[in-house]
């Protein structure tokens, strides 16, 4: 791990990083030595670059140019790294579909494969943030939970909600819900900032604090709600309608049963 | 009872010419009247009567929530620790292990965590408050739209506003002591409102927190306020409420047999024993079902309160929306001069929170002053037939719900996917307008409805057969409206509006006539006068119909 | 229900107006008087009244089982076990448990005794009679007097010393208790208008230090787009005062490209385009920090309050008066960020002191 950290600003290290990722990602990791190994996968990773070029042209391009540069309806994808691709094309945000406020989750269109080669060429065109291996944003530590929830709120809360539903931005924009998002996706999303999301980087929120924030996040999803209906998670605004609607709506009825004269007998 | 035994049997017994008890259970009774004179007190209340109708009975869904709310809130003190002093947490919730927060809120997650039925009871306490709060909310307008609050009732209707203003507040401080991270924000919140109020902000925020925010007397503070005071002062005025719904007794609806002079129902022994008595097991038994399936201020969730971690949908309990609604709509004035600013931003708000608050609590002494009726009501006022009283109630139900609707434009926004800012413009125009246009479409609808009765009294009602004349013509046959129907809609009066003095008195000398005589002939008119009211079907009118073509 | 009933003992049909009829040729909405009582069902016929009986009871006995399942409950069901019952989710059974039986057995009582209210117990309608509540002019007259002569006998109108004197001191006896709320809190003094970085000074600047990490930040860890909170070294977690001062020191540090930033002033307070600003919302406090990176606009979650960072902070939205206050930052000698003195103006909401 030292051995490894040490050389991570060597000039292959994201390309190394990213073949751990392809690795993992299709069910071969193996520890093996990175530094040797980088020369002999060269060739899969140019063969890779090439593919998600041609992916690019098709899928990107028309906003993003041929070759990452930016145009007038998207912005320059030179730096912005693996990370953000994997983000951004595996959760269907990209390619957006129609101008609006914010760009929203859809159903994605391209296999992990795809996606790995669009992500190789955009890494290509610059360095940037690289997709997190499986190991980075798993936790092993049950402690994890509780030190993300910290955390969390610290950073997090503000826009996401306690509960991680999301809220309300400004102008339509909003900060979406982290229910069901894979953890992948939310370390990536830490990673890079996207949309007008902040980013938080290595630098300020260490690998470590992310994947105890991605426990924390995993952690909600599963977490019983002991007092019953969670009512959204959304404070106490559905409280007070729950409170009206049922609450009050069932004593009213029931006093309206109470109140009411009881049926006459009489011949129909 | 050994007493009465000795009273009866010993010497002093021609001191006392009562008859000797018939059973055990009579002897009791007087004993007791013999030194709490409680034959006279039941005498007078024993067989009181109570009208029957769904709407009178809001006032006992406030008073068993109030009930619910004292004996469970009584069960928590007994586990809750008032106390800002930090432990590092270490309970059965995983998910705060190992992190730092007040005994406030350590105590409230053992509360929900580790006594048995504490989460039980922490849930009944809070849901009942929060259907308290409704349930004053609703009880206020039925008496309010019912024209109830009028003479004698005026105090009593006072008395109830501050039982609701009370309650709100009492409910703010409830929900702030745990310390988590929404109350908090609250509890930052008022300081800074605190802060905004000219000349005293500042030492007042002091005072009250001990020092600079958020210090560690706060919530020790909000606890005896939140526990003594303000329920002690709330029991003295349920007390006093209640004494004087017995001394008035109840107001009922018009109809047959039904006059000012009377009051028309069943007995409080044995049906209103059992109805109200029972009622409050109904109450208590809904709360608890409420509290075992849905979650009320999951503090866990919300994790311990830090001055600089915050939360997305920080609202208040929904009582306090009104006045969170009237601080998001409110723009961002400030004024600074000769070395002093004046936050208008929180200020101002801050002074329209009671304003919107006090126009409801002063209205039935406006009406009154208004009207000019000095006499006593105990037959309710159908809605319709106060077109501009039901028209301005709607237009303060209307103004509040906006308000409530900027108080919750964040999840509005996220929820209907609109902009948050396009919902504060929207309420922001709203506040002045949707309450006019709620007037003027409500006070149209009554004089619709008032119209529908006239049609109803004069031409009978639809029978729903439809007849064919002689000569081609299809009628509906309209079938007149029993004895007592006609009563019921005719039942009310109309008050005629004040007429100004004449300018000049008999003498030929100009009569000088205040602003004050004019601004309330004026308001007269606008209450009473002929766009507010239809008139009701006279008898001649009636005869001259009924007689006249009687075939519908 | 209704078949096992003779028909020959309920009474003939009739409309409510039918059965008093009073003189109305005169005035056709006179009142016609109370209606006669009908009876019900159970009034009438026995077993019908049996049947309710048994209901009500069976409501008691209910209760009673309920309550009996609200002790086992409690005894047998751990209080942190989880169930899943639908539609509720994965919920506390204990609380569940608990929250239902005492739930049906209250309802029971309360239902029971309700329906036993409207099937047994009589139904007629009875009036009483209302009397004025204002009393008549002889008692009135008669209370006047009284008082009169009570005033009279007391001398209060002629004793003006006694009176004015008594006024006196009845005024001035509350101050005490006012003079008593004195200690309930220390003076304000200035302790609004500094925060925890007047510590720093050009000679002995504060390093900023990073909220996740604890650790001091140099300059190019701070990346354009993200978003970093920061306190002042030397304050700790575990500090006695730490909510206090967390409560007005708290920082948001952004970094923006310096062609983007449209306020220079606030460009000179940062350094290379990282501006610290206040995280305390100058409304009412909230910590504001629902930053967007591509527009620059930070946002109050509790009053939306909103914010251009590009912008020295100003007001763009919302009820806020004034803009955030910004900390000049630079860096020392070993790359970290510090401070070099408190804000320029008092942070967090703004108060009647405040120039």
């Amino acid at each position: 791990m030292k051995k490894l950290s040490a050389r991570r600003r060597h000039p292959l290290a994201a390309l190394v990083v990213l073949l751990l990722a392809l690795a993992a990602t299709g069910g071969l990791y193996a520890a093996f030595a990175p530094a040797e190994k980088a020369q002999a996968d060269t060739a899969a990773q140019s063969l890779a670059i090439d593919e998600g070029k041609k992916l690019f042209a098709v899928g990107c391009s028309s906003c993003h140019g041929l070759n990452g540069e930016g145009s007038s309806d998207g912005p320059s994808l030179v730096g912005v790294g693996s990370a953000a691709v994997d983000f951004q094309v595996a959760t269907g945000r990209m390619p957006a579909q129609q101008p609006g406020a914010q760009v929203p989750k859809k159903k994605n269109i391209y296999t992990q494969h795809e996606i790995d080669q669009l992500a190789a060429f955009v890494a290509s065109l610059g360095p940037g943030p690289v997709a997190p291996t499986e190991k980075q944003y798993t936790s092993t530590n049950p402690d994890d939970v509780a030190a993300g929830g910290e955390l969390f709120r610290t950073n997090c809360a503000q826009c996401h909600n306690f509960a991680g539903q999301g809220g309300a931005l400004t102008q339509g924009k909003y900060a979406p819900s982290l229910e069901g998002v894979d953890a992948k996706h939310i370390y990536e999303a830490m990673q890079t900032g996207p949309q007008n999301m902040p980013s938080f980087p290595d630098t300020t929120m260490p690998e470590e604090q992310k994947r105890q924030i991605v426990a924390f996040v995993r952690h909600l999803d599963e977490e019983p709600n002991p007092g019953g209906l969670t009512l959204g998670s959304l404070g106490p605004v559905t409280e007070g309608l729950f409170g009206w609607i049922f609450g009050l709506g069932v004593l009213i009825a029931v006093a309206i049963w109470v109140a009411a004269h009881t049926t006459k007998a009489r011949k129909s | 009872m050994s007493a009465a035994n000795s009273a009866t049997s010993g010497a002093s017994k021609p001191a006392s010419t009562r008859e000797k008890p018939a059973n055990k259970a009579e002897a009791v009774a007087d004993w007791a009247d013999g030194r709490l004179g409680i034959y006279s007190l039941a005498k007078a209340n024993l067989r009181k009567i109570f009208p029957d109708h769904w709407s009178f009975m809001l006032g006992e869904i406030c008073l068993y929530t109030f009930i619910i709310i004292i004996l469970t809130g009584v069960y928590l003190t007994l586990f809750f620790n008032p106390s800002m002093g930090e432990v590092v947490y270490h309970g059965s919730y995983a998910p705060l292990n190992g992190i730092r927060m007040s005994e406030a809120y350590a105590s409230t997650m053992d509360i929900s965590f580790d006594v048995r039925g504490g989460l039980l009871i922490r849930q009944i306490h809070h849901w009942a408050a929060i259907v308290f709060v409704a349930a004053m909310l609703v009880h206020m307008m039925r008496v309010f739209f019912t024209g109830a609050f009028r003479k004698p009732r005026e105090v009593n209707w006072i008395f109830g506003f501050l039982l609701l203003f009370l309650g709100m507040f009492d409910g703010f401080m409830g929900y702030s002591l745990p310390d988590d991270l929404l109350s908090g924000t609250g509890i930052r919140f008022m300081e800074g409102a605190i802060l905004a109020v000219p000349l005293v902000g500042t030492y007042l925020q002091f005072f009250l927190f001990g020092g600079e925010f958020p210090g560690t007397d706060i919530i020790p503070r909000f606890f005896t306020i939140h526990i003594l005071l303000i329920p002690g002062v709330m029991v003295g005025l349920l007390v006093a409420h209640l004494i004087l719904v017995f001394y008035h007794k109840h107001t009922q609806w018009a109809g047959p047999g039904k006059t000012e002079k009377n009051v028309v129902g069943m007995p409080l022994m044995p049906v209103y024993m059992a109805k109200a008595g029972g009622f409050f097991f109904l109450v208590f038994g809904i709360i608890s079902a409420m509290a075992a399936i849905a979650t009320v201020n999951p503090i866990w969730a919300y994790g311990p309160y830090r001055p600089d971690q915050v939360s997305t949908d920080a609202q208040p309990d929904w009582y306090m929306g009104f006045s969170e609604g009237l601080i998001r709509i409110m723009p961002g004035w400030e004024i600074r001069a000769w070395g002093h600013t004046l936050n208008m931003g929180v200020f101002v708000p801050l002074m329209i929170f009671p304003l919107v608050l006090a126009v409801i609590a002063i209205y039935p002494f406006i009406e009154s002053w208004v009207s000019g009726d000095k006499r006593e009501h105990h037959i309710l006022d159908r809605p319709r037939n106060a077109p501009v009283r039901t028209g301005l109630g709607a237009a303060w139900i209307s103004l509040y719900l906006v308000l409530l609707i900027g108080g919750g434009n964040d999840l509005i926004a996220t929820h209907l996917h609109l902009s948050i800012n396009d919902i504060t413009y929207f309420v922001r125009v709203g506040f002045f307008v949707v309450p006019v246009i709620t007037f003027v479409i409500t006070k149209r609808w009554c004089l619709g409805l008032q119209r529908r009765d006239r049609d109803k009294v004069l031409h009978g009602r639809e029978t729903g057969v439809i007849k064919r004349l002689p000569h081609g013509e299809f009628v509906e046959v309209h079938a007149q409206l029993p004895q007592d129907k006609l009563h019921k809609l005719t039942a009310h009066d109309q008050p005629l509006p004040m007429e100004l003095p004449a300018e000049v008195d008999e003498n030929g000398v100009a009569a000088k006539t205040g602003i004050l005589t004019k601004t309330r002939a004026k308001l007269s008119h606008g209450f009473y006068g002929e766009g507010s009211q239809i008139a009701k079907p006279t008898a001649e009118e009636h005869h001259e119909i009924t007689s006249g073509h009687g075939h519908h | 229900m209704s078949h096992d009933m003779s028909e020959d003992k309920l009474p003939e049909s009739h409309g409510s107006a039918g059965q008093h009829e009073v003189a109305t040729h005169g005035d056709p909405f006179a009142d016609p008087g109370l209606p006669a009582h009908e009876p019900r069902r159970t009034d009438i016929d026995e077993r019908a009244a049996k049947r309710a009986e048994r209901q009500v009871s069976l409501m008691f006995v209910v209760s009673m089982l309920a309550t009996v399942g609200f002790i086992a409950s409690y005894v047998a069901i751990d209080a942190d076990k989880i169930v899943y019952i639908f539609p509720l989710g994965h919920v506390s059974a204990l609380n569940f448990a608990l929250g239902l039986t005492l739930g049906v057995a209250l309802f029971c009582i309360g239902a029971g005794a309700v329906h036993w209210a409207r099937t047994l117990m009589s139904d007629h309608e009875l009036p009483a009679e209302r009397h004025p509540i204002e009393a008549d002019d002889e008692v009135r007259a008669d209370v006047i007097e009284q008082f009169k002569t009570g005033a009279a006998e007391s001398g209060f109108g002629r004793r003006k010393m006694i009176r004015n004197t008594l006024i006196g001191s009845m005024a001035l006896v509350p101050l005490s208790g006012v003079v008593l709320l004195r200690d309930l809190g220390p003076l304000p003094e200035k302790k609004l208008q500094h925060t925890g970085w007047d510590l720093a000074t050009p000679e002995h600047p504060l390093p900023l230090v990073n909220m996740n990490t604890n650790k001091p930040m140099k300059a190019e860890d701070i990346v354009v787009g993200s978003l970093t909170f920061a306190k002042p070294e030397g304050l700790e977690e575990d500090d006695e005062t730490f909510q206090q001062q967390i409560a007005k020191d708290a920082l948001m540090l952004v970094r923006i490209a310096p062609e983007n930033i449209k306020d220079k002033d606030s460009a000179e307070l940062g350094f290379e385009g990282i501006l610290a600003y206040s995280k305390i919302c100058t409304h009412v406090g909230c910590p504001i920090s629902l930053y967007e990176q591509q527009t620059h606009h930070a946002l109050c979650p509790c009053h939306q309050s909103t914010f251009d960072l590009a912008d020295g902070a100003r007001v763009i939205f919302g009820p806020a008066g004034h803009p955030l206050p910004q900390l000049k930052i630079t860096t020392n000698e070993e790359g970290f960020l510090v401070a070099t003195g408190d804000f320029a103006e008092p942070v967090g909401p703004s108060f009647w002191e405040r120039s």
